[in-house]
């Protein structure tokens, strides 16, 4: 099947170079991707995420803002029923990546990551997400 | 050697009008003049090397640099990049570069504080002080250069959208530290074009936010002789994704807008020029970097003299600054980006760079510690007085291999400049606008990003540590604690100078402010530096402007 992604940008961080491409390489991968834009708020993002029906949310956040952002992002989407993983990729310390997984960040991704990785991450991720053992 | 300089002599002789004897009249009255400089193991060496009918430092069109003996006059400025936290700790770190022998400083601001909130805006939740530092008040500027001499060092602020806002209060604050700003030297980003191409740090639409560019050139240029009020920048062009080709082009035809712009405003291009400095990348593709600041140089030169008609040869001169490449970076192995740094440094200096930052080990997971900050200083220090590359201009001048790669970065260059100007009709500043209208920029830029990351994720380009050469499994160290409680007592700040400063003078500024906004031929800067003064937030003003000009949101794509 194909997986549906949401790459979306959340606050105020406006490099997008990473979103921009990792979009274009999931696209080359076979996943249709659907890309917010800069500058949203946690709100919007669960917004679209329900309107486009998406399999997985990747948020990408460069500017350190991840422990206050991403946690937010998950409340929004839970708070609309939505329960599909969420991952976060950016420059993501070691030390943070607990304190995501706990605030309900199922991966996460730092700089020089493998586009196979993520791909097989986001499979995984939604198999068992939906109860497909595929 | 000797044989070299005879031959040199004996050309000379034949025809006194070649561009090595003009040369030489240049250097005579250069502050190197005279100056006498050995390798390491004591062979005399010239202050440059080439054919009498080669093209020479000093020189129109200034390929080889824009002095004639470029660092044996005057070294690069060494220019430290730094804010984080509130501005007391930024200060800290100020005077913690200038007492290691940094010779200019320059700002870093938080993401708030570069999109014109304050640290109190929902907005700004979790990012105050965090990219760099939070100013919200002219009581922060106070706070920020405390301590430090504006009338002797140089200072750089990294702004844009809110540049006209924080120059103002920067002047203000001088002013009412007693240094008139006649005296104060230094350089404001204010490049609000590239923002719309790369950085995406906006704020009103691009027509509004090239008045505000306009407002500070005509003061600068009226008032304050020292001052550069604006920095073209391709830096974060490059950062973005694009080639060096592409960031030249972009970053020229973005200067060339500007130019433009102030001589709608009635400036004299030899009023403007002259003013006008660059700030670019260092990749670390070592020729290519080299070859990128000499068609630069040599491009920049050709259009102001023949397409502007600058008749002062200051004028004609492509002045940068440099920064390394973030993006060159590594998180994997960091040791290793002390090597990247050192090179990429190099390749600025061989390139003559009139400033340098260098960026710092840690930068690609934090933002830099101070020994990391240290050491990226001691990293130029060591190309300057160690490694001998000053005492020669343009060393690779005349290698087959830099001038082909000089001369083929200038043509791409000129070509993406010419479809600018045709998308504008004949105009840089109006090809400039459209292309932001359509993407333009931004298309050339994502298409050259990803055609970067497809190579490295298919092992076609190699990242040491990251691609290649993975078993060493040495990772970065924690990140900096920027201070937990920072955003807590950046916003008691701000609450504290609410409460103590007098409301109705608040409120008059901002009106006079809004009034002066809707005529568009009032210069602005009067009025934001009334408001700096009467403690009106960076926000407030922000607001103010924007329910004036609007604010920009980019078309989806």
């Amino acid at each position: 099947m194909t997986l549906r992604v949401l790459v979306a940008k959340v606050g105020l961080d406006g490099h997008d170079r990473g979103v921009n491409v990792i979009a274009r390489l999931l696209r080359d991968a076979g996943m249709e991707v659907i890309y917010t834009g800069l500058f949203q708020s946690p709100e919007s993002v669960a917004r679209t995420a329900v309107d486009e029906d998406v399999d997985l949310v990747g948020l990408s956040i460069l500017s350190g803002a991840h422990l206050t952002l991403a946690p937010l992002v998950v409340d929004a989407l839970r708070a609309l029923e939505c329960h599909v993983p969420v991952v976060v990729g950016g420059i993501i310390p070691d030390g943070d990546v607990d304190a995501l997984r706990r605030a309900g960040i199922a991966a996460t991704f730092g700089p020089g990551s493998s586009v196979d990785d993520i791909v097989a991450t986001f499979e995984k991720l939604h198999r068992a997400a939906t109860g497909d053992d595929g | 050697m000797e044989q070299v300089s005879s031959t040199s002599e004996r050309r000379a002789n034949v025809s006194t009008s070649n561009e090595r004897s003009r040369w030489r009249e240049a250097y005579a009255t250069s502050p190197a003049a005279g100056s006498h400089a050995t390798t390491l193991s004591g062979i005399d060496l010239d202050p440059v090397y080439g054919p009498p009918d080669a093209e020479y430092p000093g020189l129109f069109p200034y390929t080889r640099g824009i002095h004639p003996a470029m660092y044996r006059s005057r070294l690069w400025t060494m220019r430290m990049f730094a804010g984080f936290g509130t501005a007391p700790e930024t200060n800290a770190r100020f005077r913690e570069i200038i007492a290691a022998g940094g010779t200019g400083i320059s700002t870093a601001y938080d993401m708030p504080t570069l999109l014109g909130l304050d640290s109190d805006d929902e907005r700004a939740l979790g990012e105050v002080g965090r990219c760099g530092v939070a100013i919200d008040t002219l009581d922060d500027v106070s706070d920020l250069y405390d301590g430090i001499d504006l009338a002797s060092i140089t200072t750089s602020m990294t702004i844009n959208a809110p540049a006209a806002a924080i120059f103002a209060m920067f002047v203000a604050n001088a002013e009412d530290h007693g240094v008139a700003r006649a005296q104060l030297g230094g350089t404001l980003q204010n490049d609000i074009l590239k923002e719309y191409q790369a950085q995406h740090e906006y704020t009103f639409p691009p027509r509004p936010s090239l008045r505000l560019v306009r407002d500070t050139m005509v003061f600068a240029a009226r008032e304050m002789p020292r001052w550069n009020p604006i920095s073209i920048s391709g830096y974060h062009i490059r950062e973005a994704g694009s080639t060096a080709a592409q960031e030249l082009a972009f970053t020229l035809a973005n200067g060339f807008a500007y130019v433009e712009l102030a001589l709608r405003a009635g400036l004299d291009i030899d009023e403007v020029a002259p003013r006008l400095s660059f700030f670019f990348n260092a990749h670390i593709d070592f020729f290519e970097e080299i070859a990128k600041y000499r068609a630069a140089r040599r491009l920049y030169a050709h259009w102001m003299r023949e397409v502007f008609q600058a008749r002062q040869e200051r004028s004609w001169q492509l002045r940068f600054h440099a920064q390394t490449a973030g993006v060159s970076l590594t998180a994997q192995q960091p040791d290793n980006n002390h090597a990247r740094t050192a090179l990429e440094a190099l390749a600025a200096v061989l390139g003559g760079a009139q400033s340098l930052h260098t960026n710092s080990f840690d930068e690609a997971w934090t933002l830099p510690s101070a020994p990391a900050a240290r050491a990226a200083l001691r990293t130029q220090q060591i190309i300057a007085y160690e490694t001998n590359v000053t005492q020669v201009a343009d060393p690779l001048g005349g290698s087959w291999f830099v001038e082909a790669l000089t001369d083929r970065i200038a043509d791409e260059a000129t070509q993406l400049l010419e479809e600018v100007r045709d998308m504008g009709a004949g105009s840089m500043l109006e090809g400039c606008l459209a292309g932001i209208d359509h993407g333009w920029f931004e298309g050339h830029i994502a298409d050259s990003a990803y055609a970067h990351e497809r190579a490295v994720q298919r092992g076609e380009r190699l990242i040491v540590g990251v691609n290649a050469f993975t078993d060493d499994e040495s990772s970065p160290p924690p990140p900096i604690q920027t201070n937990a409680s920072g955003e807590a007592r950046q916003r008691e700040r701000l609450d504290r100078v609410r409460s103590e400063r007098d409301a109705a003078g608040v409120a008059r500024s901002l009106a006079e402010l809004a009034a002066q906004a809707r005529d568009p031929e009032r210069n602005l800067m009067p009025a934001l530096m009334d408001a700096a003064r009467a403690r009106a937030t960076l926000g407030e003003v922000t607001q103010t402007l924007v329910e004036v000009f609007g604010r920009y949101q980019a078309a989806p794509r």
